[in-house]
């Protein structure tokens, strides 16, 4: 049997997916993290965003700031904050909400940006307050591209939570690293498998959510993807422990 | 009535857009501020709903010193129509139209009754209340941004080369429709135009401005045409004569 055969036999075991530890429970735990670490990045980086955006202020020190960000290695960070952080959960929350901010910054920022110089300042002629243009103007204006900045930042954590399961917890990297310890690899290929369909249904859930809120007036025109500032992540970056000699 | 007094104007860059302007727009006529590019009459036009500060001298509306309003409060009381619509996209004709008075909290139901009247007004098909803005031609944004400009009832309607991006046929249509409704409703117009013609036209009286924002002559549009100030005065005119003649 190749590989691919494996696995797929590995994921149609009804066994495989029952109970706790199994990829039921293992998806439910990957989603489970996913969703509190990009919930605790919007609430940093989008208003963050958004406030570079409106008054235009802080964009030198936020967009270099934000690159030097991304630059960190994630797996590194989560094995600097294991040591330094005692709890097992923590370590890997704080370097993945880190690695989910620029996106989402430089989504909100973009969007705001993008939002016509001309309506904005009509908008204020005629009487709105600051808030006022923000909120009704602004806001649903760059919501196409906000969601895309949390697009990207989902995709990469999605992918990157699978290099917590080095430390004591669930999640679907535990397929991986346990599969790995016991040279089980179709335990591993079906993990991944798994990592790559939750991802591509995420990523389809954003689709959808960005052509929901595009305002029906500006709906013409092209759904903006993320913005171009943003990479996808490669298959390089997603961490991927080397086995052990 | 809006007074002008030693207003001038200078951005942080150093460029001086107003300088020393004396000058009374009378209630219910129409003012039309005249220039090139540089003569600062967007930036009178928006002295007066506080979206510039002068620099020094001050600006009256009524006998009251608008430096001392709140500049939200005032916007609101003040239509403001620009070139390029201004219009949200996100928002269909009728809710752009009720944009102010919702603003300044009247009930969703009543302002948008009030903005189907003010479609009539302006000359607006019924039928595109439910349009959004990127649906409708250059002319018909710019109606529907008089009809915005209306809404709250203003007795100021401040309008910033507002013909100036559509056709030459459109414009005069909607010079004509402009007309049509000063003479019905009589609001305060101040009028900003690059364009001679356009400018005596419309106003009642006209503000012919030279680089700097030096006003250049002062007077209807009869007294400018018989008696220029100087050779700027004339010079400006001319440059429009061949189109009048023409036409």
């Amino acid at each position: 049997m190749n590989p691919y055969s494996q696995a797929f036999a590995w994921l149609s075991d009804a066994g495989n997916w029952a109970g706790p530890g199994g990829i039921g429970w293992r998806i439910l735990e990957h989603l489970d993290y996913t969703g509190l670490t990009l919930a605790l990045a919007v609430a940093i980086a989008l208003p963050a965003g958004l406030a570079v955006g409106h008054t235009g202020r802080g964009r030198e020190i936020v967009v270099p700031f934000t690159g030097a960000l991304r630059a960190l290695p994630t797996l590194g960070l989560v094995t600097v904050l294991a040591l330094l952080v005692s709890s097992d959960l923590l370590a890997p929350l704080i370097a993945l909400v880190i690695l989910a901010l620029p996106p989402i910054i430089a989504g909100a920022y973009a969007g705001v940006q993008a939002v016509d110089r001309d309506t904005v300042d009509a908008a204020k002629a005629i009487g709105f307050t600051g808030w006022q243009v923000l909120w009704r103007v602004e806001f649903p204006l760059a919501l196409p591209l906000v969601l895309g900045g949390i697009r990207s930042a989902c995709l990469q954590v999605i992918a990157t939570w699978t290099v917590a399961a080095f430390l004591p917890l669930g999640g679907l990297g535990r397929f991986l690293i346990d599969g790995l310890a016991i040279r089980d690899y179709a335990q591993m290929l079906g993990g991944s498998l798994v990592v790559i369909a939750l991802a591509l249904a995420a990523d389809g859930v954003f689709v959808i959510a960005q052509r929901l809120a595009t305002p029906r007036g500006v709906r013409a025109a092209r759904i903006p993807d993320a913005p171009t500032t943003t990479h996808q992540p490669s298959r390089k970056e997603i961490p991927w422990p080397e086995p052990s000699a | 009535m809006i007074e002008f007094r030693q207003v001038s104007k200078r951005f942080p860059d150093g460029t001086l857009a107003v300088s020393g302007l004396d000058l009374v727009i009378p209630a219910r006529q129409t003012t039309v501020f005249v220039g090139s590019s540089g003569s600062g009459k967007t930036t009178i036009l928006r002295m007066i709903n506080r979206m510039v500060d002068p620099s020094s001298g001050s600006i009256l509306i009524d006998g009251n010193d608008i430096g001392g309003l709140e500049p939200v409060a005032l916007r609101r009381s003040i239509g403001y129509v620009m070139q390029n619509s201004g219009l949200l996209p996100h928002r269909t004709v009728l809710d752009n139209i009720a944009t102010v008075p919702l603003l300044r909290g009247a009930k969703r139901g009543t302002a948008r009754e009030h903005a189907r009247e003010l479609m009539a007004v302006v000359g607006l098909d019924p039928n595109l209340a439910q349009r959004y803005p990127a649906q409708l031609s250059g002319g018909q944004q710019q109606r529907v941004g008089v009809a915005r400009g209306l809404a709250a009832d203003p007795n100021i309607l401040l309008m910033d080369e507002p013909f100036g991006a559509v056709d030459p046929i459109v414009r005069a249509e909607l010079q004509v429709e402009l007309q049509r409704i000063q003479r019905e409703l009589g609001k305060t117009i101040v009028f900003v135009t690059h364009d001679i013609d356009e400018a005596f036209l419309l106003g009642d009286q006209v503000a012919l401005l030279r680089h700097g924002g030096i006003l250049a002559q002062l007077g209807a549009p009869r007294e400018l045409l018989d008696n220029p100030a100087d050779e700027f005065v004339s010079g400006f005119i001319d440059a429009g004569r061949p189109r009048s003649i023409l036409r």
